[in-house]
């Protein structure tokens, strides 16, 4: 017998893992190459993306800044490369990327454009952001809609002073007199009164203000406006409007007032029923007819007014769908509660059914904004409209896939910041319910 | 404020609709704008340049108009138009004339009421197909796709044209110059139609221009030139006479270069008449006496306008043929002044 015996008396470290699981090499045999199919799909997805890239990469690189025409273009990829194919020719944005952007918006008012869209993001951070940006910035917010067509249009700030004073005064009415009179009556002389502010008193008045006391800026016309900034202006504007106004009309069409619920189905049915560019063709052309001859009813104001109904309309359908995957309880839980309508709605129910439907809303957004490259059609100048102006140009003509490409990266940029928002909203409001 | 105006033009649109505005010339000078209708971008005639300013064949008359007008040749609201609001914005007074490579037709100028005040670039339809096509005529062309625009009275030559010889085509529709020229030199269709102007500044700007020939045949008249609303004939005389003093101004030898010579008064009294140092032309026409002179000085005469936008040393590179003066063959035929 002997007593010599292996004992280990200490644990042996732990190993790495074999080399072939772990690591790049692991994940390529885990995600690629896990079976002969995937390894065949595999290497024919690389060979297609190596096609793909092997055409776009050296369009995009081998390509020519400095041009001052097509024709320059062409005779430097010539020496350079002995062939014009396969090259791009960023000649072209590098002279007009200012223009594509501001359309022709003048040169030196260019700040104000940017200032415009700045103080937008800084609006749009405490609805965007309630959880990080204190909502004192709300009162930007609210001024946002004054100061915007201010920043872009110019002339004497009197005017946005009097479309806000409108708003106050309707408010004041609506607060002040709720007991005097009762709440229905007080909302009633409150937007009669703001009207009647708006659409008689407010001219005047602000005529009198600025002759008083001349504070403006130059004024920028509707016809210089262009470019990506047009469309970040129809954009934001037919966004921003057309959720409340979508909103209110969600609820109309669930009301029980039967007229109230007629007009709204009626109105969502109708725009629906509209393609979107037969809209614009009404807003350029028809209304030139009824107005009367030397009315000026800025065009860019009648695209706004079409394209945010027209988004209105696509905005309340979405939200109906939130609305009507709320189960009853929800709503006789609010009930319950003793919360009146506007409440109930606030509190309980809008909360839901908007989160129920931030994708089908943001997808709207991003479709309207898209849309908004339809104005081209009736004549005024969004990026579109100015790629083929600038091909107009003798010095251009012939030019295409650049312009477009960068138009694309353009509409890119914007549509995926808000896809990308929207999945992050979806993230932090979700309670987990499924 | 704006709003109000917007209220009140609606109540009062179906009252006023029916009323017609003071004369065209008097709001011009009012309100010191001439508001010229061009087109949203075409080749030589229409084009925004880097600094946004427009520059182009149609862009001189307006350019011509504003200086007889308003003494300013910069005095000019642009408004672009595509072919399907133009008419549109002119009826309805948003533009005060018309300068958009617009084809003078019958119905146009009859059923529509507008006024063509005269022709500023006399085109034709033709044909363009790829040298290696063989192809020497139009006639040979039985079988042949063809890349058209759509809604364009060129489609409807274009039909005519084929029925007429009595050869069959495939049409393939597009919807713009750019797009036909992508879709013609990727083989989607033999040849492409368009006015003779349009094909030659496309050629213009293919990689190859030696590649592709422009067939003999023109198949239609297109007298392309500015117009005006029917009814204000005050007006439609500015606007013609303005035209007519670019292209007598060509024929009586003045050029921007010489006009200040010419203006201070010379042996020929058509040219004292033209520029206002002898008669009354310019009050006649409710303007000052040195109108046509101004509108000299904006771009110079017909012919310098033509050879700096569409001439022969442009990439454009058109020929004046038709549109030579009458003693050089060609149309132009401005009426004396006198």
């Amino acid at each position: 017998m002997s007593d010599i015996g292996f004992v280990r008396t200490e644990m042996l470290p732990e190993k790495d893992p074999p080399a072939s699981e772990v690591g790049v090499i692991g994940w390529v045999r885990h995600n690629l190459f896990s079976s002969w199919l995937n390894a065949i799909l595999t290497v024919l997805s690389i060979g297609a993306i190596y096609y793909v890239l092997s055409g776009v990469l050296p369009w995009i690189f081998q390509s020519v800044w400095n041009a001052d025409s097509l024709s320059e273009c062409r005779e430097i990829m010539k020496g350079t490369w002995e062939s014009t194919h396969g090259h791009a020719c960023w000649g072209v944005i590098r002279e007009r990327w200012l223009q594509l952007l501001f359309g022709f918006y003048p040169n030196h008012l260019y700040w104000r454009p940017i200032l415009a869209l700045v103080l937008l993001l800084a609006a749009l951070s405490p609805i965007l952001f309630s959880d990080k940006v204190s909502s004192k910035m709300l009162i930007l917010t609210t001024a946002y809609p004054f100061i915007m067509p201010f920043l872009m249009w110019g002339g004497t700030i009197w005017g946005p002073v009097c479309a806000a004073l409108g708003f106050v005064i309707g408010f004041l009415i609506i607060k002040h007199a709720a007991a005097a009179i009762g709440e229905l009556w007080a909302m009633i002389a409150g937007v009669v009164a703001a009207l009647i502010w708006w659409f008689i008193l407010a001219g005047p008045v602000a005529g009198a203000l600025s002759s008083v006391l001349p504070i403006g800026i130059e004024a920028v016309q509707s016809r210089q406006f262009g470019g990506f900034m047009l469309a970040i202006m129809l954009g934001v504007v037919a966004i921003g409007v057309s959720l409340p106004i979508g909103i209110v009309l969600a609820l109309g069409r669930q009301s029980d007032l039967i007229i109230v619920k007629y007009i709204c189905v009626g109105f969502i049915e109708f725009i629906r029923g509209v393609p979107l560019i037969t809209l614009l063709f009404v807003a350029s052309l028809l209304l030139n007819i009824f107005l009367p001859p030397g009315t000026n009813f800025d065009i860019i104001l009648r695209v706004m007014i079409m394209m945010t109904l027209f988004s209105a309309a696509y905005m309340a359908e979405v939200i109906r769908g939130g609305l009507a995957a709320l189960p009853r309880g929800q709503y006789e839980g609010a009930d319950s509660l003793g919360l009146n309508y506007w409440q109930a709605q606030r509190l309980i129910i809008m909360p839901q059914a908007l989160k129920i439907s931030i994708p089908g809303i943001v997808s709207t957004f991003i479709g309207i904004f898209k849309d908004t490259t339809l104005v081209s059609i009736i004549g005024l100048f969004d990026v579109i409209g100015l790629a083929s102006a600038i091909r107009a140009d003798t010095a251009w003509n012939g030019i295409y896939w650049e312009l477009f490409a960068f138009i694309a990266v353009l509409f890119f940029v914007v549509c995926f910041s808000m896809s990308r928002y929207s999945m992050y909203l979806e993230r932090k409001l979700k309670t987990d319910h499924r | 404020m704006k709003k109000s105006v917007i209220l009140g033009a609606m109540t009062f649109a179906g009252l006023a609709a029916g009323a017609a505005s003071a004369g065209t010339l008097d709001d011009v000078k009012a309100r010191g704008k001439l508001n010229c209708g061009v087109t949203t971008g075409l080749v030589g005639f229409a084009a925004p340049n880097a600094n946004g300013e427009w520059e182009g064949f149609d862009v001189a008359v307006c350019r011509a108009v504003a200086a007889a007008v308003l003494g300013d040749s910069n005095a000019v609201e642009f408004v672009p138009t595509t072919g399907k609001t133009r008419f549109t914005a002119l009826a309805s007074g948003e533009i005060d004339m018309l300068a958009r490579n617009t084809t003078w037709t019958f119905s146009r100028d009859v059923d529509l009421k507008f006024e063509f005040v005269g022709v500023n670039y006399y085109d034709g339809q033709g044909f363009m197909v790829p040298k290696e096509l063989g192809v020497s005529s139009a006639k040979e062309l039985d079988g042949a796709t063809v890349c058209i625009q759509t809604g364009t009275t060129t489609e409807l030559n274009l039909a005519d044209f084929f029925r007429s010889n009595n050869i069959s085509y495939e049409p393939v529709p597009i919807e713009t110059n750019a797009e036909a020229q992508q879709q013609y030199l990727a083989g989607a269709c033999d040849v492409y139609t368009t006015d003779a102007s349009g094909l030659a500044a496309t050629r213009a700007t293919f990689d190859d221009p030696s590649g592709h020939v422009i067939l003999p045949e023109i198949i239609s008249k297109e007298p392309l030139g500015p117009l005006v609303r029917h009814g204000d004939h005050e007006w439609g005389d500015v606007v013609r006479w303005s035209l007519n003093a670019l292209v007598a101004a060509e024929e009586l030898g003045i050029t921007s270069a010489n006009l200040g010579e010419m203006a201070a008064g010379t042996e020929n009294p058509e040219i004292n008449r033209l520029l206002g140092t002898e008669g009354t032309l310019g009050e006649m026409l409710g303007l000052s006496a040195d109108w046509a002179k101004n509108a000299i000085a904006a771009q110079g005469n017909y012919g310098e306008i033509f050879a700096k936008n569409i001439g022969e040393d442009t990439p454009v590179g058109l020929a004046r043929g038709l549109n030579a003066q009458w003693t050089e063959g060609g149309l132009l035929y401005a009426p004396p002044f006198r």
